[in-house]
């Protein structure tokens, strides 16, 4: 178990250390969607299911399509076409499919040694976090949905302002 | 079984989060320091998982959906700024928006 942990640090670290010294914005999103999926192999060793696949719905599902799309926005120009053809060379993903290759060698072995049903140390389940949520952090929960409420009003007046062209 | 050490866990949070920073002063493209943002607050969450599961109380994380919740809101607010800015003049440099004028 603990050797599944430090595998996950390592591709966690590496993968930040080469987003950080990308020149393109595309490969370094690459290797922080790698990171962030390390993290949540992280989580799931430490007995954090629910924040695990919270770690891969919202932060490398939701927040890097994000992420893409804002690239893929700023590119839009003649040079567009040969840039997508640059991005799809190998030397562009041959670095986090490996290390992304990793990461799932180490969920197979986790799946093979029974790993998957029983993770190291306590679990605290979704259903702990739930009753916690709704119990003592009603408060924090009701701060949290002002924090929303307020970044999908700014969102939606930047986003006007980009439509207009101002 | 074995679990995972405290100090193990704060350290790979510690470096987590010292990468993040360093992006975030080195590199000059917004894209960029967003995403290194990023990094620091997933370090931030990762710290509070490894102190959750060290007294398996729920507690971290709550305390990690919460900070979920922020980088989303962060990201969207973040990201329509930057749109913002490369319509007004076309660079992702920094260094370029440097006058106060509205």
């Amino acid at each position: 178990m603990n050797a599944t942990f430090e595998v996950s640090a390592a591709v966690a670290v590496l993968a930040t250390v080469m987003m950080i010294t990308r020149p393109s914005a595309v490969h370094a999103l690459l290797y922080l969607t790698v990171s962030l999926l390390a993290a949540a192999l992280v989580f799931f060793v430490l007995g954090a299911p629910f924040a695990a696949a919270l770690e891969v719905i919202i932060y490398a599902g939701a927040i890097m399509v994000l992420f893409v799309f804002v690239v893929m926005m700023l590119n839009i120009g003649d040079a567009a076409a040969a840039q997508e053809r640059a991005w799809l060379s190998p030397s562009a993903w041959i670095g986090p499919s490996a290390l992304a290759l990793l990461l799932g060698i180490e969920l197979g072995a986790l799946a093979a040694t029974g790993g998957l049903a029983r993770p190291a140390g306590v679990v605290v389940g979704a259903q702990a976090v739930g009753i916690a949520l709704v119990g003592p952090y009603m408060l924090a929960v009701e701060v949290a949905s002002f924090l929303l409420l307020a970044g999908l009003v700014a969102a939606f007046h930047l986003g006007r302002a980009v439509m207009r062209g101002d | 079984m074995a679990s995972v050490p405290l100090d193990q866990g704060l350290l790979l949070a510690a470096i987590l989060f010292a990468l993040g920073l360093a992006g975030l002063l080195v590199r000059r493209n917004l894209l960029f320091m967003l995403m290194s943002l990023e990094v620091m607050l997933n370090a931030t969450g990762i710290a509070f998982i490894v102190a959750g599961a060290r007294w398996a109380a729920p507690d971290g994380q709550i305390m990690f959906i919460l900070v979920l919740t922020f980088a989303a809101t962060e990201v969207a607010v973040g990201l329509a700024l930057i749109l913002l800015m490369h319509r007004r003049n076309p660079t992702l440099d920094a260094d370029a928006s440097d006058r106060l004028r509205g």
